[in-house]
């Protein structure tokens, strides 16, 4: 578990076009030089969304990594729920889900109508 | 010059970034209060802005993480988001080099601050800016209190920090402004992003505009972190900008919990 290298290596390409080339060129020697696990590294490389908010990657470091490969806001909350179910409790870090009902359920108990709802999202 | 304004904002980036999935009525309802809050805030006739917000892992990591930081650049850039994915354009935001000098040096007279010659302003800046100073021809001097990666600064050092940059502000010929942005309540980027507690909102709201200091260093972190997430922790920006108009009471604008924001949107300002 190298929990901080993960997203040291997350903060490195979120902020830095040449890190995000070399990860779009050789998404394997993007991580080499990190002090990572196999599973971290594979994380890393597949993308896995889910098993990086299980390992503990802060959200707002892992919502830009979900960004730059185009995942939309509601298929990223529902990849880090698809983690939880999967891979069990976020392991460290800042973060306990609290069994939120969802933003669409949640926008209609407040009457707020959103245009574009997403099923994967309630 | 005593300080001209201080105010408090969201800064979400779904505020921006995900406008068109939030209900018309609602989103414009915000966007209004912002655009009020741009007209008091240029009503005060601003030099310069000092914006106090808590970023999120764009330029501080926990390699070398300060608590307090000011920038101290003749400009910036931002956002550092995709700028399709916040729905703000790059720009280049001036900044005034020898004004931050002259604020950091007078913090420092009481308060440890790290200081930045570059900075790539992310959400927490970027979307007030896009609201506030939509010409982007205010200088802006970029302030961040780390309330991302723990530990964190204790709640009575983010009101000493407020303070001294009140004495600081008010040392200086210029006329500046200050905003906090950040919070309220909300959990961010997470599976539970969308939820907020109001209640727990309007209360830390009440005990800011009568900024009742005893009141708003009560909280723990452990307390607002099961109450209000860990975007709670941005509290710190709010509780900077109370020490600063210490003395002063404020009014809460607008507050409304918008859940495709992932935030209870409030802002408010106090009358210096």
């Amino acid at each position: 578990m190298s929990l901080y290298y993960v997203q040291k290596f997350l903060y490195e390409l979120n902020r830095d076009p040449r890190v995000q080339s070399e990860y779009e060129a050789d998404r394997d020697g993007a991580v080499a030089g990190y002090e990572l696990s196999e599973i971290e590294r594979d994380a890393l490389t597949e993308p896995d969304i889910g098993l990086l908010y299980h390992l503990g990657v802060n959200g707002q470091i892992l919502m830009h990594f979900a960004a730059l490969h185009k995942i939309e806001w509601a298929d990223y909350l529902q990849l880090m729920r698809d983690g939880l179910v999967q891979h069990g409790p976020v392991r460290e870090g800042v973060y306990a889900v609290t069994g939120y009902e969802g933003t669409d359920a949640h926008s209609a108990s407040l009457g707020q109508v959103t245009p574009n709802t997403n099923a994967k999202d309630a | 010059m005593p300080l001209v304004y201080a105010g408090v904002c969201p800064h979400a980036p779904g505020i921006t970034g995900r406008q068109d999935q939030a209900d018309p009525a609602v989103r414009d309802s915000l966007y209004v209060a912002f655009d009020t809050m741009r007209q008091r805030l240029e009503a005060s006739n601003p030099d310069a802005l000092v914006v106090v917000a808590a970023e999120h892992f764009a330029n501080f990591f926990m390699n070398n993480m300060p608590s307090y930081a000011m920038g101290m650049a003749d400009f910036y850039e931002g956002p550092i988001e995709d700028p399709g994915w916040l729905g703000i354009d790059r720009v280049r935001v001036p900044g005034n080099r020898d004004l931050s000098e002259q604020l950091i040096k007078s913090v420092m007279e009481t308060h440890d601050v790290a200081f930045a010659e570059e900075w790539r302003f992310d959400h927490g800046i970027s979307v007030p800016l896009h609201f506030l100073t939509p010409t982007y021809d205010l200088p802006v001097i970029p302030v961040n209190i780390n309330c991302q990666g723990p530990p964190l600064t204790p709640l009575g050092r983010a009101w000493n920090f407020g303070e001294a940059i009140r004495r600081a502000a008010d040392a200086r010929p210029e006329r500046i402004a200050l905003i906090g942005t950040g919070g309220i309540s909300h959990w961010p980027a997470t599976p539970d992003s969308g939820k907020i507690n109001v209640e727990w909102d309007l209360e830390f709201m009440d005990r800011w505009c009568r900024n009742d200091r005893d009141q708003l260093l009560s909280y723990s972190d452990e307390e607002t972190y099961l109450d209000a997430g860990q975007g709670g922790f941005e509290i710190r920006a709010h509780i900077a900008i109370a020490a600063a108009a210490a003395g002063s009471k404020g009014t809460l604008h607008y507050y409304e919990p918008i859940p495709i924001f992932s935030v209870g949107c409030g802002l408010a300002d106090f009358a210096l």
